[in-house]
């Protein structure tokens, strides 16, 4: 089958590799009908997670129709297309019965910190990921959903990661009637944040990027106010500004270590990635918080520790809620969302690459060119 | 490690400030504080597997599932398989890892040319999309590229006359 391979940082190719197996008895093996580039795969693009093994498959934003399932599944049939959660979750471990699928403890022997994920290096278990045109799926009764009949697979394949993280950093938020909230990052997942924090209540919702193209689809997607790092002096003194010299009540991190802002920390968090990521988005987001604020982090940082102003945190009175969106707990009420078109994920889609081009795709989103928001990418078999 | 000997319900004014409401795990987190009772959860049936899988010394057991992509090999392999004596706590698992990464990237273009492979690498970065979308910035790229390899090499001819 064809299967995107990772080569090197910023190296990825289109392969032949052999099919996957069912190795346990709740796995499902499924035929891939599309499956997204996520920010989260640039971290991994740019060689900047612990443990990613040239030869492996990326890829955790899936939908496919199920192929062949082991002898334990119950809950799904060969045939059905379903959706399939970034996290593989086990459902019976305590973290997993108290609705933490993003922290599973049957997931990944390779560490305690980080619950498994399709295509996400060894660090996050060593699956091969969704980026192919077969992919195997365990814990198959827990995950996997089957798609609404009526519901467009576009919108399907947002659900397995985008929308329930935007949702996610909104709901860390706590954001209450009135509440002054800052996103900072524009991309899918920082949009879909914004967007969401209305669900919650916001008074106002500001956006904070780099890159205008991203910033003026957000100002009339959220609909929000949107404004350019790079056209101010000094991006905490703009909030403080802009809030009455407050702070904002929430903010929200939906950038990760990739971010720019810092000459210091590009060059030790991006070039020598002797730390666990450039940090300059959460160190915004600290210092642009009011005191007692809430400080809700969804963007990926890499395991070793990353410079934080945490004397701020502390002196503020901070309150700090981060994790991998927990998919499987949101999808009810996402569905419903989307369904009733409260919410439209598809329209963040802008490129649908053919697999094959899947260099050209990493390139496009990691670079972002074109005017690109989401990628997603759809195997030969999809297309035809 | 010796667990107490005294019931924490037999000390004074044990319990007389909780409060259920301060919990800012909701609703993150349904909570029902599993975790009391210890890792005594009935698990799902173990995977087997022959290919060698690396665990962290921070549980007593392999995951009940687990992914078999590309298992350790190679002088990278050695680099992981040592990388796994200490926790994830410490430097000892991480920066041998990511030395391994590196190392693994040599192994890559090595094994691809075993196999008759000669890796497209402007492909592989995905120049074509640069080329179609980004051609001002990938030429500037390649020229400045080219301009310190020259003057490197010149540099380095330079000391070789002296
Ligand atoms: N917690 C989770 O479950 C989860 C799930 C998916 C993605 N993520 C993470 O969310 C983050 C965003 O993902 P994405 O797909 O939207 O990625 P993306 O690369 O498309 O977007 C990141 C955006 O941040 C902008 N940016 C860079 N530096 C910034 C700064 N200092 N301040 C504000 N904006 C800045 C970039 O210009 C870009 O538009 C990544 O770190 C990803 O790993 C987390
Ligand atoms: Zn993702
Ligand atoms: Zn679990």
């Amino acid at each position: 089958m064809l299967a995107m391979n990772y080569r090197g940082p910023q190296r990825v190719r289109i392969d032949h590799k052999p099919m996957p197996e069912i190795q346990h008895p709740q796995d499902a093996i499924v035929r891939v009908t599309r499956s997204c580039i996520c920010g989260s795969d640039l971290h991994l693009y740019n060689g900047s997670v612990p443990d990613t093994r040239v030869g492996m498959t990326f890829g955790h934003e899936i939908t496919g129709v199920v192929e062949q399932l082991g002898s334990e599944v119950q809950n799904l049939k060969v045939g059905d297309h379903v959706l399939v959660p970034f996290n593989i979750a086990c459902g019976k471990c305590v973290f997993c019965q108290q609705g933490l699928f993003g922290n599973c403890h049957e997931s990944n022997p390779q560490a305690t910190a980080v619950g498994g994920i399709f295509g996400y290096s060894h660090t996050a278990g060593g699956y091969d990921g969704g980026q192919a045109e077969y992919v195997r799926v365990p814990y198959a009764d827990v995950g996997p959903t089957v798609i609404p009949a009526n519901m467009d697979p576009d919108d399907a394949v947002m659900l397995t990661d985008v929308v329930p993280t935007g949702y996610q950093a909104a709901e860390m938020g706590g954001i209450q009637p009135g509440d002054t909230v800052v996103v900072f990052g524009a991309g899918p997942v920082g949009i879909m944040a914004a967007r969401c924090a209305w669900l919650f209540g916001a008074g106002r919702v500001i956006i904070i990027d780099q890159l205008d193209y991203r910033l003026e689809f957000a100002r009339n997607y959220c609909p929000c106010e949107a404004y350019n790092f790079k056209e101010m002096d000094d991006p905490v003194l703009f909030m403080k500004k802009t809030t009455d010299w407050l702070g904002a009540d929430v903010c929200i991190d939906a950038v990760g270590a990739e971010a720019n802002g810092s000459v210091m920390q590009n060059i030790l968090g991006r070039g020598l990635k002797m730390v666990g990521g450039a940090t300059p988005a959460l160190h915004w987001a600290i210092n642009s918080v009011k005191k007692g604020g809430i400080v809700s982090i969804v963007g990926v940082y890499g395991p070793i520790e990353a410079l934080v102003p945490i004397g701020n945190v502390l002196n503020k009175g901070l309150t700090i809620r981060a994790n991998q969106a927990s998919v499987k707990r949101l999808l009810p009420r996402l569905i419903e969302h989307v369904q009733n078109g409260t919410l439209d994920p598809k329209a963040l889609i802008t490129h649908r690459i053919p697999l094959e081009y899947v260099s050209d795709g990493y390139r496009i989103f990691s670079a972002k060119l074109d005017g690109c928001i989401k990628p997603v990418l759809l195997p030969p078999s999809a297309t035809s | 490690m010796d667990k107490p000997t005294y019931h924490p319900a037999q000390i004074k004014g044990w319990g007389v400030d909780a409060d259920p409401k301060n919990d800012p795990t909701y609703p993150m987190k349904q909570r029902n504080d599993g975790e009391h009772e210890g890792y005594s959860w009935e698990r799902p049936r173990q995977q087997t597997s022959d290919i060698e899988i690396l665990q962290s010394n921070e549980r007593p057991n392999l995951t009940a599932v687990f992914g078999t992509s590309t298992p350790p090999a190679g002088l990278s392999g050695m680099l992981r398989r040592f990388a796994f004596k200490y926790s994830e706590s410490s430097y000892g698992h991480w920066l041998p890892l990511v030395l391994a990464d590196r190392v693994g990237v040599v192994e890559g273009i090595v094994d691809d040319l075993r196999r008759g492979h000669i890796p497209n690498i402007p492909e592989e970065l995905g120049w074509k999309a640069e080329w179609k979308h980004n051609r001002k910035q990938l030429v500037t790229r390649v020229l400045i590229g080219a301009v310190f390899t020259y003057a490197a090499l010149a540099y380095l001819r330079g000391g070789k006359d002296d």
